[in-house]
């Protein structure tokens, strides 16, 4: 496995990431060694096994659909008081669209 | 008065009116204005809350009404469990004022069972890490030996125990940052099964594998605080309905008779001698309660922190993607929309979690997802089985739970994958969903603390507590 510079700007692209020149080349580094590492995964054969993403048993696991209510939470305020920056209701973030 | 309080003790002493609810918790903040600035294992107090709710204590003993369960009891918090008013960072800059609207469901529990907040405590960036060196708030140190790591990622919960800082802590185990820590610094620690506690209120890092579980000094309070937070709660869809038996109860039962296996995968090299030894008095010890010890395999052991850093670290990438600058926390400014979550994540985040983002983000991207994410859920069903099997021969399985005891801060700080592999007696039940404990097993010659892993099956967290508690009685911590 070898890890380019352009591997790792492809998936901080695909992260939202900005890194500087020196952590480019720190995390092309780390993710070669720590992917050789991974490979090691492929000495099994796992043609035969289903791939499981929960450990619950059935899916969607018991009790993980319910009625479709409404429940009032009155959260709206507390909410956007946290925003960096609010304009109730709305938050407000640069400008994506030109005209 | 006592200076090691557990939960029974402060029952005994507000029943008898030894003390007030109130002067506890001011006994506690002076024990924490003492040592903390030492320890950093606190990193945010909530005195107007711990207060108020003392008072609600004193003023039901004063009014000769029953005390609930955890009336008064001193609590610390990991510091990505959210606390409705108090400052949650999850060790991170990104989120460094931070205030969540809401309880976890965790916390709403255990205050309604009359615990006392004391506070919120550091922890690794986002829970990432065994050694507590990545918080964006400095590391915790090793109440036993300071120039050590108490281990992570739930290092400040387990510190602040240890040091007698609060009597119980919450901490959340994803690979195995509630045992870790818990052998690191010499106390019992508990990772419930998965779904056994709502995750409602736990700032998400990994969603298929984190769970919230107890720290104490006896294993009698792990069971009291855990009877407390289990059970089913409809604000989390994965958190499972079995019933929650009184685990306290549970802890009492003999383990005459009990089938205990060693898995000799986890035996094998890269374990310091010191452990090795003291983890074999300690199933020396089992055999002499009178537990039956049978040697099994669990073939797919060596894969299991491959697995865990394909699997965690995908989940990560994608539910850390919700910290952009909008909602909350930091915001670093750009021209575009694009510029500025980049900025902020690039600023925000630490360089643990980038490497995880970019290692998940990697694993789950078009054209290596079949050859990474699908393999490693394809082993992580390898590495449940090789647990289904094993508890069809015996009630539960015993292994060290850390290769080696606290090492120093710094010591292993510059290699990612060395301190990965810290994790590798701990990230297999965490694949596999099952619970595990931490019991303190003996020190080294210099007096580091070795912890004893006890995994059981599936919701059989009343058998591990019951192990737990017959060998600390037994005399596990000093074999």
């Amino acid at each position: 496995m070898k890890i380019s510079r352009e591997d790792v700007l492809r998936v901080a692209e695909l992260g939202y990431l900005d890194l500087s020149e020196k952590e480019l080349e720190t995390y092309r580094q780390q993710l070669d060694s720590i992917l050789e590492y991974v490979g090691k995964l492929n000495e099994l054969d796992t043609a035969a096994v289903e791939p499981m993403a929960q450990v619950l048993g059935t899916d969607p696991p018991d009790g993980a659909v319910r009625e479709d209510q409404v429940v009032r939470s009155d959260v709206a305020r507390a909410v956007l008081a946290q925003a960096p920056d609010p304009e109730a209701p709305y938050f407000r973030v640069p400008k994506v669209i030109d005209r | 008065m006592t200076t090691s309080w557990t939960i029974r003790g402060v029952r005994a002493a507000l029943t008898a009116k030894k003390v007030s609810a109130r002067e506890l918790a001011t006994e506690f903040y002076g024990r924490i204005e003492a040592r903390n600035p030492e320890l950093n294992a606190y990193l945010t107090l909530s005195p107007e809350r711990a207060y108020a709710q003392a008072g609600r204590m004193d003023g039901l003993l004063a009014a000769g009404k029953p005390l609930p369960v955890l009336a008064g009891v001193p609590l610390a918090v990991k510091d990505v469990i959210s606390t409705r008013g108090v400052r949650t960072t999850c060790g991170s800059k990104i989120l460094e004022n931070y205030v969540p609207p809401y309880d976890a469901t965790a916390v709403e529990r255990l205050e309604a069972a009359g615990a006392v907040v004391l506070g919120k405590t550091n922890c690794d960036e986002f829970a990432m890490g065994s050694s507590n060196e990545n918080s964006a708030y400095g590391p915790v140190k090793n109440p036993v030996a300071p120039d050590r790591v108490p281990g992570g990622s739930s290092g400040g919960s387990a510190a602040a125990v240890a040091a007698g800082l609060a009597v119980v802590s919450l901490g959340t185990d994803t690979g195995g940052s509630i045992r870790q820590p818990g052998s690191f610094c010499g106390i019992p620690a508990m990772m419930p099964s998965y779904g056994r506690v709502s995750r409602y209120g736990l700032i998400a890092f990994a969603s298929s594998l984190d769970r919230i579980g107890p720290f104490g000094t006896k294993v009698r309070d792990l069971a009291e605080v855990f009877g407390v937070i289990a059970g089913r709660d409809r604000r989390d869809s994965t958190s499972a309905g079995a019933a929650v038996p009184d685990y306290v109860a549970a802890i009492q039962a003999p383990v005459k008779g009990l089938r205990l296996g060693i898995p000799k995968e986890y035996f094998g090299e890269g374990m310091d001698p010191e452990v090795r030894k003291k983890i074999e008095a300690g199933i020396e010890l089992f055999r002499e309660l009178g537990c039956e010890v049978l040697e099994i395999r669990m073939p797919h052991t060596d894969y299991a922190i491959a697995t865990y850093y394909i699997i965690a670290t995908a989940e990560a990438s994608s539910n850390l993607a919700r910290y952009d600058g909008v909602r909350y926390g930091l915001r670093q400014d750009g021209d575009t929309l694009l510029a500025m979550y980049r900025r902020t994540r690039g600023a925000g985040f630490g360089a643990e979690v980038k490497r995880r983002i970019i290692l998940g983000t990697y694993v789950l991207s078009a054209g290596y997802y079949d050859a990474y994410y699908l393999k490693g859920q394809k082993v992580r069903s390898l590495i449940a089985r090789d647990f289904r099997d094993a508890f069809t021969k015996v009630d539960a399985i015993l292994t060290p739970t850390s290769p080696f005891p606290a090492f120093r801060l710094g010591e292993k700080a510059d290699d990612p994958l060395q301190m990965y592999l810290a994790d590798i007696y701990t990230v297999t039940g965490s694949l596999a969903g099952v619970p595990g404990i931490s019991v303190p097993c003996g020190k080294t010659a210099e007096g580091l603390p070795i912890g004893l892993q006890i995994f059981g099956p599936a919701f059989g967290e009343g058998r591990v507590l019951q192990l737990a508690h017959a060998f600390e009685e037994a005399g596990g911590a000093s074999v």
